[in-house]
């Protein structure tokens, strides 16, 4: 537990890991330990971790299939209305309302839709933007977008031990254990 | 020593045909640290290099006389182009078309062959994206000019309005503005959401407070959590999945512009997947023309290997395969069809007042690429160049041809003319380029050029199982539960 700082109030541990083979097994470990608040960082995705953290399937694909809906149905009732209800003109002698032609707009508002809230849906899920993170505090951290792979425990956990917890990251080979502060 | 020699060889040439190994995608014995080293340490350097210094002052000097041409343009008016009866869409349709069609390899890059799995994509997706980015920018420009009074081209948004009109939504024209600008939403997002995870690279190695403030709103916080990881990946491989059907959509609604009118020559329905192709093709080409001098003058050669300029070349000459067969089904059918007029417009691509355009469209997109059955071409830097450029001299006249030709001599020959661009629209079309290549090369000063993240994922090491062959095993836990 180097690198501690007096004064605040233990956040959690922090451990590194020097590959994502390490960090896949640890992940395992911790997820059998019964840890529920805690989680993994890594430069990349590692494949594999969703199940070795034991996450849940991401629910973001019904947003985004909702959102898709909603922009097709958006586009067709919006096209009606503004050809064919509100302002009905004739053009070329066509029918004032028919699907052919309304299908490329429906089509881009459909996807229109599904991309913006996909991309607002990926931050919401996400808790983005939050520009402060305990893990901030350590210098070690910022190798995290680089070449270096972590656990954070956190000390909200139920099963949170300060000794325990950090023992169980160091026999997992974990190359270094630091506490967090809030 | 034969299979040492041939190790040696791939250090630095991955281009091997044999199907039995796996050409590796990363070159120099590059490690996750090394990676984020040589592709963040471009956007840190204290001061650009003397040649970014001079083609930036170039390029910058170029927008402005872009910006100049635009204001004289407008205030002055549209006459100042060579735009008339009968021909009303000059360099400005054409221009958008060539744009909007470069901007489709990075979406082609980034989405459909994501989605194909071809992990050789992680090299030149980030700046390919960009590219389109750019590219969309500067064909935007055009139909908002072209207008005539482009203070009033807001009127293509359905709006509540004071006239309570609505737009025509039978126009392609307006499902052009729909599909542009979907496009340009979508891949902004697209370009933007994947840069997050290389913006906290950037953020996390700033030196300097402006550094660490700027790239690190710009990475939302991002620390490169697992339980993010998961939707974020989600988030990508939905995208990509929803930019497929868009990129091919792009180009098929700005071909309705054309194909929907009744004009000889345009009133065809091969249009939208010859568009499609044609996009392609010049996209790539587009790609391969900025990605030789940028890994050379980047040092990005082990990221950006052969085989990665290999792989587009081969697409380049798929698609101008594909172009060609487009240009003689156009031929073959304008026979068939028995219409006159039909036939009329083709001869007079031919052999017409514009002949020129035509052949030079024809040996530029079709004869050129044929180079690249050798694989010498394909993988010479220098000779692919040569490729590249007449591939995008030739899709640039491509559209000559399609809007020029066409309109200039229709039904009536009592309604004929000929089209002479002026000086002002030659000026723009210079100034568009400088446009591109300004945003291009601030994008190479200071955003991460090369996808850091999805590099890394795609290195040997970034497999969970590498490090089990030969060295010790990190856990004594299972494998997989």
């Amino acid at each position: 537990m180097s690198a501690e700082r007096g004064g605040g109030a233990l956040f959690g541990l922090l451990a590194e890991f020097d590959s994502p083979g390490r960090l896949l097994d640890a992940a395992r470990a911790v997820r059998d330990a019964g840890y529920t608040r805690w989680d993994c960082h890594s430069p990349f995705p590692v494949h594999g971790l969703d199940r070795a953290m034991g996450l849940r399937e991401s629910r973001l694909p019904w947003i985004v299939l909702g959102a898709g809906l909603t922009g097709t149905t958006v586009a067709i009732l919006m096209q009606w209305w503004m050809n064919a209800a509100d302002y009905p003109i004739v053009i070329g002698g066509k029918p004032l309302f028919s699907l052919p032609a309304n299908i490329p707009v429906a089509f881009e508002l459909t996807v229109l839709f599904a991309a913006v809230s996909c991309f607002a849906a990926m931050f919401f899920f996400n808790d983005l933007p939050k520009f402060f993170h305990p893990a901030f505090r350590s210098s070690r951290f910022k190798r995290a977008t680089s070449d270096r792979f972590f656990i954070t425990i956190e000390a909200g956990d139920p099963r949170f031990d300060q000794r325990a917890t950090a023992e169980l990251l160091r026999s997992l080979g974990s190359t270094h254990v630091e506490g967090l502060e809030e | 020593m034969g299979v040492i020699a041939a190790e040696r060889r791939q250090v630095l040439d991955n281009t091997s045909d044999d199907p039995t190994r796996r050409a590796p995608l990363v070159l120099g014995g590059n490690d996750f640290a090394s990676v984020t080293e040589k592709v963040c340490s471009l956007a840190e350097r204290p001061r650009p290099t003397r040649a970014w210094q001079v083609a930036f002052a170039i390029s910058a000097a170029l927008t402005g006389m872009l910006g100049a041409l635009v204001v004289y343009l407008i205030g002055t008016g549209i006459g100042v182009w060579g735009v008339n009866a009968p021909v009303g869409w000059g360099f400005a349709i054409i221009n958008f078309v060539f744009w909007v069609g470069i901007g489709h390899a990075g979406t082609l890059i980034s989405a459909i062959l994501f989605l194909f799995r071809q992990n050789w994509r992680t090299g030149i997706n980030r700046f390919a994206e960009a590219m389109t980015i750019f590219a969309v920018i500067c064909a935007g420009l055009f139909p908002a000019i072209h207008v005539g009074r482009a203070w009033l081209a807001y009127w293509m948004f359905p709006y509540p309005n004071q006239m309570a009109m609505w737009p025509n939504f039978r126009s392609p024209l307006l499902w052009d503005v729909f599909a542009v600008s979907t496009y340009f939403t979508v891949s902004l997002l697209f370009w933007y959401m994947g840069m997050i995870p290389d913006l906290a690279s950037l953020r996390d190695r700033a030196r300097t407070r402006v550094r660490a403030v700027v790239y690190g709103l710009l990475a939302v916080g991002w620390r490169g959590s697992n339980r993010h990881w998961q939707h974020y990946e989600r988030a990508y491989l939905l995208l990509a999945a929803l930019a497929t059907p868009l990129v091919l959509s792009v180009h098929s609604v700005v071909s309705f512009d054309f194909a929907v009118a009744v004009l000889p020559g345009w009133h065809t329905t091969i249009f939208p997947p010859y568009f499609v192709a044609g996009a392609i093709f010049c996209g790539f080409a587009m790609v391969v023309l900025l990605a030789v001098p940028a890994r050379q003058w980047f040092g990005l050669k082990e990221i950006i290997t052969p085989r990665h300029l290999e792989n587009m070349n081969k697409i380049i000459l798929a698609t101008g395969m594909m172009v060609g067969y487009g240009y003689a089904t156009e031929f073959f059918i304008a026979w068939y069809s028995g219409n006159v007029y039909e036939q009329f417009a083709f001869i007079n691509r031919l052999l017409g007042p514009y002949w020129w355009s035509y052949w030079l469209m024809w040996s530029c997109n079709v004869i050129a690429p044929q180079f690249f059955w050798f694989k010498r071409v394909r993988t010479t830097p220098w000779m692919m160049m040569i490729v590249v450029i007449f591939v995008n001299i030739g899709m640039w006249f491509e559209r000559f041809v399609i809007v020029v030709t066409s309109l200039s001599r229709d039904f009536l020959p009592s309604s004929w003319g000929y089209y002479k661009p002026t000086w002002v629209d030659v000026g723009t079309l210079v100034g568009s380029f400088g446009l591109f290549f300004m945003l291009f090369l601030l994008f190479v000063r200071y955003a991460p050029m090369v996808a850091m993240a999805e590099v890394k994922s795609v290195m040997p090491q970034a497999d969970p199982h590498h490090d089990r062959v030969g060295g010790p095993a990190g856990g004594a836990q299972g494998r997989e539960s």
